[in-house]
C-alpha cells in the first residue's frame, strides 16, 4: 500500500495536516469507538470490578457490597470446579481434534475431486455453520432421541448396540458430534484457500516424478499449509474455550450434576440462566474472569510451543 | 488457482478416482440426513428413525393459519410478529454494522492517526474475547441504560459484537482498492467523508453485499442475545420460540418443531443458495471485494 499521508498532502502543510488527519479519523472512527466503548470495554471492566462484589438478583442492582476475593475463594472451594475444568479441557481438545482433522480431510478431498463437486461438498459442510443454532440443535436432539424416534439408534442397532436415549447415556458423544460438525467448516475453508494458493508447478513436478497422491499430500501440501493449520489450531482453541451455546441447547451441562458442564457454561448458568432464580452476576463474573485468564494463558503457551517446536521444522520443499 | 490439479493430471495418480468421492459422501451423510429429516418430518405426523408413521400431512404447518389450535403455541406470542422482530433485528444489525464498520475500516485502511496500530490490535483482541464475559456485564449495562428487555438494546449489542470482524473485513476491502482512484477525488477538493461515500463505497459494493449477507444471517440466527436480554413476551424472536417449544418437556412434538424450524431456517437456506460463494469466501477471511 502506498504511504498515504505523503501522497495526499504537500510537505509544507504537514503540521496542520497532522491535526486534520486525527480529526478526520475521529469522525470516521467515532461511531465504532462509541459502540465498542459502551458494549465491549465497559463490560470487560465491569466484569472484573463486579467479581469483587456480591451483586446478584437477590441484592438488586443497587444494594451490592464489596466482598473482596470471596467469589474466587468460593469458586475454588466448590467441589465441582475440578470436574468442570477437566470437562473444559476434554471438550476443547476432542472437538478441536475433530474440527481440524475433519476440516483438513474435507479440504484435501474436495480439491482432489472435480471442482464443481468439491464446491458442493464444501457448501454442505458450511450448512451447519450458517443454520440457526436452535434448529441445528433440534436436529441433533432428534437424532439422539430415545427409541423409537432417534435416528442414531437405527444406525448402530445392526452393530449390536442397545437402543438408548443418547443425551442421557452418552452426553459427551452428542456434545462432540454437534460441535464437531459445526466447527469443521472453519478449518475446511481456510485450508482449501491455502491449498488452492500453492503454485501448480509443484504438483506438476511431483507428478512427473511419479509421486502418489498421498505422497504429494504428505510432502508438498501439508508442509506448505503449516501456517494455516497453526492459525486454525490457535483460533479454534480460543473460540472453543469461550463457546457453550450448543452444549447449552443439547445436554445443558447435564445429565446430573455438571457431567458436560464447561467453564463458560458454568459462568453462563451461574450469572444468567439457572433454575434457582437467583442470578448470581458477581459470582458468574468471577468465573468469566478466570475464563479470560485461562484463554490468555493458553494463547501464550500455544504461541510459544509453535515458535519453538513447529517453526524449527523446515518444509521439505523449496518454494 | 491450482484447483483440482492433482485430479486432472493424466495417468499417474494411484488413487482410484472414485475413492475420494465415496469418502466425502460418507462423511457428509450425517449432515444430509439431518437436513432432509427437517423437511421430511414437517410433513408427517411422526417419524420413527427413518420411517414415517402415518400419511403425508400439512397438519404440522397449521401454526401458520390456525395457531390457536396448537397447544404448544397458546401461551406464546404469535408467529408473525416474532418473524417481523427477527427480520427487524437481522436487518437493523446488519445495516448499522455495515455503516459503522465501513467507516472505521476506511479509517484504518486510508488514514494515519495516533494510535492506529494499537486500535487495530485492540479490535482483533476484542474479536477473540469470550462473549459470556461480556454478557454478564452487559446485563448491568443495559439495565443502566434502560435498554434491557427492548429490541433496540439487543440490536445495539449485536451490532457492537459484529464490529471487530466487520472492521477487519472492510479494512481488507479498502486495502485492495488502488489509491489513485481516490486521490483524484481528494485533489479535486472533495472532503474525506464525501470521497468515502461517493467514490469508495461504490467500489467495495460486492464486499459490502457479502458482509451484509453474512451479518444478516448471523442476526437472523442469533439466539443467546434475545434469549438473555429480552426475556419477556412480545419482543422475542423466532430462535427463542423454537427453543421454548424444544425445551418444554419430555413430550416433544417433532412434527410441529420441524415445521416451525423449517419456517425459521427457510430464508437462510434461500440466501445460502444465492450467495454461498460469497459466504464461503468471507468466512474463510480470504476476502477480495
Amino acid at each position: 500500500m502506498a504511504r498515504i499521508e505523503e501522497i495526499a498532502l504537500p510537505r509544507e502543510r504537514q503540521a496542520t495536516a497532522w491535526w486534520r488527519f486525527n480529526a478526520t479519523a475521529l469522525l470516521f472512527l467515532g461511531p465504532a469507538m462509541a459502540l465498542v466503548l459502551v458494549f465491549f470495554i465497559a463490560p470487560v471492566v465491569i466484569t472484573f470490578v463486579m467479581s469483587f462484589t456480591d451483586l446478584a438478583t437477590s441484592t438488586g442492582l443497587s444494594n451490592w457490597q464489596w466482598i473482596g476475593p470471596e467469589n474466587y475463594q468460593r469458586m475454588f472451594r466448590s467441589q465441582f470446579w475440578l470436574t468442570i475444568l477437566g470437562n473444559t479441557f476434554v471438550y476443547v481438545a476432542v472437538v478441536l481434534a475433530f474440527n481440524v482433522i475433519v476440516g483438513l480431510g474435507i479440504a484435501l478431498l474436495s480439491v482432489h475431486v472435480e471442482a464443481k463437486a468439491g464446491g458442493l461438498f464444501r457448501s454442505l459442510w458450511l450448512l451447519p455453520r450458517i443454520s440457526p443454532s436452535v434448529v441445528y440443535a433440534l436436529m441433533w436432539t432428534w437424532a439422539a432421541a430415545s427409541p423409537p424416534f432417534g435416528m442414531i439408534n437405527y444406525v448402530v442397532e445392526p452393530f449390536g448396540v442397545e437402543p438408548r436415549y443418547w443425551i442421557q447415556s452418552d452426553p459427551w458423544l452428542i456434545v462432540i458430534l454437534i460441535n464437531g460438525f459445526v466447527g469443521a467448516s472453519f478449518g475446511m475453508l481456510i485450508f482449501t484457500s491455502a491449498i488452492k494458493a500453492i503454485p501448480e508447478d509443484l504438483f506438476r513436478a511431483a507428478q512427473v516424478d511419479g509421486a502418489s497422491a498421498l505422497h504429494v499430500i504428505r510432502r508438498i501440501t501439508l508442509p506448505l499449509i503449516k501456517w494455516p493449520i497453526l492459525f486454525v489450531l490457535v483460533y479454534q482453541t480460543m473460540s472453543l474455550f469461550a463457546s457453550y451455546e450448543y452444549i447449552y441447547l443439547t445436554t445443558n451441562g447435564g445429565p446430573g450434576l455438571y457431567a458436560t458442564e464447561t467453564w463458560s457454561l458454568w459462568a453462563f448458568h451461574t450469572a444468567l440462566s439457572n433454575y434457582y432464580g437467583n442470578l448470581d452476576f458477581a459470582y458468574g463474573a468471577a468465573m468469566a474472569a478466570i475464563l479470560v485468564l485461562m484463554g490468555l494463558g493458553i494463547s501464550v503457551v500455544m504461541l510459544r510451543l509453535f515458535r519453538f517446536g513447529q517453526l524449527v521444522a523446515e518444509p521439505r520443499v523449496e518454494v | 488457482m491450482a484447483t483440482a490439479v492433482i485430479a486432472r493430471a493424466p495417468g499417474r495418480s494411484r488413487w482410484p478416482s472414485l475413492v475420494p468421492y465415496a469418502v466425502l459422501l460418507l462423511a457428509t451423510v450425517p449432515i444430509l440426513v439431518l437436513y432432509l429429516w427437517l423437511f421430511y418430518s414437517s410433513f408427517f405426523p411422526r417419524i420413527e428413525g427413518f420411517r414415517p408413521v402415518g400419511d403425508f400431512t400439512i397438519d404440522n404447518w397449521r401454526f401458520l393459519w390456525d395457531p390457536q389450535s396448537v397447544p404448544q403455541l397458546r401461551n406464546r406470542p404469535p408467529i408473525i410478529p416474532l418473524t417481523i422482530n427477527t427480520f427487524v433485528f437481522a436487518t437493523m444489525t446488519s445495516l448499522i454494522s455495515l455503516l459503522v464498520s465501513s467507516m472505521a475500516g476506511y479509517a484504518f485502511s486510508r488514514l494515519r492517526f495516533r494510535g492506529r496500530r494499537v486500535f487495530l490490535g485492540g479490535v482483533l483482541l476484542l474479536h477473540s474475547f469470550p462473549s459470556v464475559t461480556l454478557l454478564i456485564a452487559l446485563f448491568v449495562v443495559l439495565r443502566f441504560l434502560g435498554l434491557y428487555d427492548k429490541l433496540v438494546g439487543v440490536i445495539l449489542v449485536q451490532t457492537a459484537f459484529a464490529l471487530p470482524f466487520g472492521i477487519w473485513i472492510m479494512k481488507g476491502f479498502f486495502d485492495n482498492i488502488p489509491w489513485d482512484l481516490e486521490m483524484s477525488a481528494l485533489v479535486d477538493g472533495a472532503g474525506r467523508l464525501r470521497t468515502w461515500w461517493r467514490i469508495m463505497l461504490p467500489l467495495v459494493k460486492p464486499g459490502l453485499l457479502a458482509l451484509g449477507v453474512l451479518l444478516f444471517v448471523e442476526g437472523w440466527n442469533q439466539f443467546l442475545l434475545p434469549f438473555v436480554f429480552m426475556p419477556s413476551g412480545s419482543q422475542q424472536t423466532l430462535s427463542t420460540l423454537v427453543r421454548g417449544i424444544l425445551g418444554e418437556g419430555r413430550f416433544v412434538d417433532y412434527g410441529l418443531l420441524t415445521a416451525v424450524g423449517l419456517y425459521y431456517i427457510a430464508p437462510i437456506l434461500v440466501l445460502f443458495v444465492l450467495a454461498q460463494d460469497q459466504l464461503m469466501r468471507i468466512y474463510a477471511g480470504g476476502v477480495k471485494g
